[in-house]
């Protein structure tokens, strides 16, 4: 069995007027199948609305599936009595720093979600420690989250679920707030926690060069799983991926057009170092 | 400029005031209030000043920082002092045109102000000395029997402890949503109470949605951490009580016994 596995999932959102009559169905994941082996790099594309959110608000037990069944770490989400437990095997960072990070104090916050598993206390400063080192932000520890760059607070909010000890952590969006050296900051920080600790990363973002690097990618569109591959191949597919209103990387981009006006370069060019390299090669 | 304004003035130091355990500070600042209310005599006068001379001496703040928060009740000082000086009736002390000072009216007023500004004074000694999470940690270890008569004291403190982080980042957006009102026109300065009330409107409403919002954000996240509650939570900082918390509570009392005794006594 898979680490993680969506087999047929749907979610509805049900809305309802005052009264508590069905207003409306809106459905936003659509017979979803998806599967994500232990310490992979897994980024999701989409455009708005297609329902990446919503999927990751089931792999933290946050949302119930309304059918088909999702396992995270060979746990059934909609068992209640794991609830918990799956909190704590696949922890969940937000798109808002602001909005997530609980205490007045960096390491105070950082040992929110031990304390509340009833970790022991000098445990808890252990697992603060560690957490807050590997993403750098333990010289930190003792400021107040207020006077951090937006980066910094996303690193510490990811040291707050570090300290739970995940098995995989699932950042939704974390770089959208952020400016370009906060985005390339908390990235390095997340590709770490994935090469040394070997934490499974599922990576929501609008950035497809934040893609570039993963081991994995799948795209979604109306609640649906419309494309899978390593980045190489999704890139390839430049039509289709216009198809579901996203963009490529902008080398990708260029590499296309290049390719379209006649010079025989490869599909699915995704870094300036590649590029160069196959310009390189038709030149000789 | 509105983010300049901090909240719970702790002022750092490496005191054996700051080292106290907030429960203790909590108790002697009780215990120190209900003194200010019910000594009697200038000995017992003189008793109240050196124990807090003491404290401030101890607490290592600069005694500039403990007058900081009387500034922001001075004018209600001297109404009140002003009030209780002419309107008390009684034997005459001095008299001019229509106003009479009587001897109980000074009397009065002296006892006022001296309480007013000594409890000022007390509270700010442990509020500076008092991070705002210890002060809530020590309220809700004080308020813990009252969870049998069903009061939540832990979601209390918890929702005391969110404001106290949320409050400048909301100060910060007031800030922010007034500038771009202001770049479209909106007056807040001139008018009359009704008018500057009005246009308080189109800052208030996308305030409380923003707010509505983040909280609805924070819920999330702390319940995508495992927060269920305040049943089976450890604390990171747990409270305990050290010699020097026994001494102070030990002092507390016997200082609390002396004043009383004092006002069998009044010399
Ligand atoms: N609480 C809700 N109630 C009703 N409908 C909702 C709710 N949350 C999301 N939806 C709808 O479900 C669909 C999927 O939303 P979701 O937030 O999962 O998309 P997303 O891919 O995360 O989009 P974005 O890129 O904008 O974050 C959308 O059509 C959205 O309008
Ligand atoms: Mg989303």
């Amino acid at each position: 069995m898979s680490f993680i596995e969506a087999k047929d999932l749907v979610h509805e959102y049900i809305m309802r007027d005052e009264e508590g009559n069905v207003e409306g169905v809106q459905v936003a994941l659509d017979h979803l199948d998806l599967n994500v082996e232990q310490g992979q790099f897994i980024a999701v594309l989409g455009h708005n609305g297609s329902g990446k959110s919503t999927f990751a608000k089931h792999l933290n037990a946050l949302l119930m599936p309304s059918e088909g069944t999702l396992y995270v770490g060979g746990m059934d989400v909609s068992d209640e009595n794991l609830t918990y437990d799956i909190r704590q095997t696949a922890g969940m960072v937000f798109q808002n720093p602001d909005n997530q990070i609980i205490a007045s104090v960096v390491q105070e916050d950082v040992g929110f979600g031990p304390e509340n598993i009833g970790t022991p206390t000098e445990e808890i400063w252990e697992r603060v420690e560690k957490s807050l080192r590997a993403v750098g932000m333990w010289a930190y520890r003792e400021h107040s989250p207020n006077r951090l760059s937006g980066g910094q607070k996303q690193r510490v909010a990811i040291a707050g679920v570090m300290a739970m000890e995940p098995k995989c952590i699932i950042l939704d969006e974390p770089t959208a707030m952020l400016d370009p050296d906060g985005r390339k900051e908390v990235l390095a920080a997340v590709h770490e926690l994935n090469k040394t600790k070997g934490v499974t990363i599922i990576l929501i973002t609008h950035y497809m060069e934040e893609v570039v690097d993963a081991d994995y990618v799948y795209v979604m569109d109306k609640g649906k799983v419309v494309m899978e591959g390593n980045p190489t191949g999704i890139f390839s597919q430049v039509e289709t991926l216009k198809e579901h209103h996203l963009d490529v990387p902008q080398i990708t981009m260029l590499a296309h057009e290049l390719k379209q006006e006649g010079l025989p370069l490869r599909d699915g060019i995704l870094t300036r170092e590649e590029l160069i390299q196959e310009i390189d090669r038709i030149c000789h | 400029m509105l983010r300049e304004i901090t909240l719970g003035q702790y002022y750092p130091a490496d005191s054996p005031i700051h080292k106290l355990d907030p429960r203790t500070k909590l108790f002697t600042t009780m215990i120190y209030i209900i003194s200010i209310f019910c000594f009697k005599g200038p000995v017992a006068f003189a008793v109240i000043t050196a124990a807090l001379a003491m404290v401030i001496y101890l607490s290592k703040v600069p005694f500039s920082y403990m007058v900081r928060g009387l500034k922001t009740i001075v004018f209600i000082l001297i109404f009140a002092g002003i009030l209780n000086l002419f309107m008390t009736p009684g034997r005459e002390l001095v008299s001019f045109w229509k106003l009479t000072i009587s001897y109980e009216g000074a009397k009065n007023a002296s006892l006022m102000l001296f309480r007013m500004i000594y409890l000022i004074i007390g509270t700010s000694v442990m509020t500076l000395t008092t991070t705002p999470n210890q002060l809530t940690d020590g309220l809700e270890a004080a308020l813990k029997p009252m969870k049998k008569i069903k009061v939540p004291v832990h979601e209390i403190a918890m929702m005391m402890s969110i404001a106290l982080r949320f409050i400048p980042i909301l100060i910060e957006e007031t800030d922010k949503i007034m500038k771009a009102q202001m770049a479209r026109g909106a007056d807040f300065e001139s008018g009359g109470l009704i008018k500057k009330t009005k246009a308080m409107i189109p800052l208030l409403v996308p305030l409380f949605v923003s707010a509505f919002r983040r909280a609805n954000d924070l819920a999330l996240a702390m319940e995508a951490r495992c927060y269920s509650g305040g049943e089976g939570r450890t604390k990171m900082l747990p409270l305990k009580y050290e010699n020097r918390d026994r001494i102070t509570y030990v002092i507390s009392i016997v200082y609390l016994v002396a004043i009383c005794v004092l006002r069998r006594f009044p010399f």
